[in-house]
């Protein structure tokens, strides 16, 4: 158990380190999700299943989506962009 | 118009020409001076492309590191002191952690009559199988009174930051950036079709067995709004408000609140007071069984479910 519990953390490392370096916004919410996915897991392993099950709902699902809106409200997901000139242009 | 002057000599005083300023009846320079529409300035592709060329080489030549030597050193400076203070703060705190004491030891500063009342009569006393829930909902029901009042006051806050008049989002709906997503998708909705159910009934599960197995008020209505989410994404907002609109949802939390109140009060004012309540513990293991925490349990499953749909739907639309 302690071997993957070890695993676990070193990608927790991983993760967190690559959230600041990655370039794209989109990129980092994505490996922000992963990161809330591995700390679920590790609660698991650490015998506390309630704050799994909130860590899981809130950290991975919620708060990634609403980064999504809010990404998308301002317009940072770049291939939304390319389809709505696209369109633009077909209308024309 | 004047009484004393006949008309055509009270045109030529300033007086008139004033007043017929002031009124505005004549446009100074209408008939005045010589007037045509203006063309508009078209600048061709390239020559645009070229200037912003142009402004972004000087740009570079003005941030050129290597000609501006004091931003060269500043930046490198900047970079190395990055580094140098996030290795310090790494240290202090694997410092800090080293001097914790080691988990398990009988003279940790944690073993005291508090988590051992918890633990030896907390099964007696709060009539719950998992005694965290015990722990948060009974014993420290006033602490998550408060937490579930930060999440009412967030949403108000929210809303009213966020929240647009329901005619102008009647009028917004062509303009807004749904208008770009797929509409109807069949992977979505199938998914959804099928997803949906099992969320909501595994949110409730949590929530109604909070008392007996891990979860609770908290992860439950997180999985809700997570499930109502996912159904607003998958089939649109007019079909989610045929069964939660703004009028349900209002009833939903104020009621959940009041209620969480009044039980609270009630539990704390007969127990402050040394009153026996009436609330009975029931048998430890049964559905219904663990004094309040069942229905504070419900409570606060009803308020995060509430926040959370409310937060993605604000967002995303400006209302609900």
């Amino acid at each position: 158990m302690t071997a993957f519990q070890c695993i676990l953390m070193g990608f927790l490392i991983v993760c967190a380190v690559s959230v600041s370096f990655s370039k794209n916004l989109l990129n980092s919410i994505l490996i922000y999700m992963s990161y809330s996915l591995i700390m679920s897991i590790l609660w698991v392993c650490l015998e506390s299943p309630d704050l799994a099950i909130t860590e899981a709902a809130v950290g991975a699902g919620v708060t990634s989506i609403l980064f999504f809106a809010t990404l998308k409200k301002i317009h940072a997901i770049r291939i939304e962009k390319d389809k709505q000139s696209e369109e633009g242009t077909q209308s024309e | 118009m004047s009484k004393l002057k006949p008309q055509k000599e009270y045109e030529k005083t300033s007086a008139f020409r004033f007043f017929r300023w002031l009124s505005g009846t004549k446009d100074p320079y209408v008939g005045e001076v010589e007037m045509h529409a203006q063309e508009e300035n078209l600048l061709p592709e390239e020559t645009i492309i070229e200037r912003m060329r142009e402004a972004q080489m000087r740009r570079d030549k003005v941030y050129d590191d290597e000609l501006n030597k004091p931003a060269h050193l500043f930046h490198k400076g900047y970079v190395i002191m990055a580094v140098i203070f996030c290795m310090a703060l790494v240290a202090v705190l694997l410092i800090t952690v080293s001097y914790l004491p080691p988990s398990g030891n009988a003279a940790n500063p944690v073993n005291n009559v508090v988590s051992k009342r918890y633990i030896e009569s907390g099964l007696q006393e709060t009539g719950a199988l998992n005694t965290v829930a015990g722990m948060i909902l009974t014993y420290r029901a006033f602490d998550t009174f408060g937490e579930t009042n930060v999440l009412f006051i967030a949403t108000c806050c929210v809303m009213i930051l966020l929240m647009v008049d329901d005619a102008i989002l009647k009028k917004q709906v062509l303009l807004n950036d749904r208008r770009f997503e797929p509409k109807n998708d069949a992977i979505l909705q199938g998914t959804a079709f099928i997803l949906c159910p099992i969320i909501f009934i595994f949110g409730i599960y949590i929530i109604l067995n909070g008392h007996l197995s891990p979860g609770g008020g908290f992860s439950g209505g997180a999985i809700m709004g997570s499930g109502l989410i996912l159904y607003v994404s998958a089939f649109g907002f007019k079909k989610t408000q045929r069964f939660f609109d703004e009028h349900i949802y209002k009833i939903a939390k104020i009621t959940a609140l009041c209620m969480y109140g009044l039980i609270g009060t009630y539990f704390y004012m007969t127990g402050a007071n040394g009153i026996e309540n009436h609330i009975p513990l029931g048998i430890p293991g049964h559905i219904l069984s663990g004094g309040i925490i069942l229905p504070i349990d419900i409570c606060v499953g009803l308020e995060v479910a509430c926040t959370m749909y409310a937060f993605y739907a604000l967002f995303r639309r400006g209302g609900l």
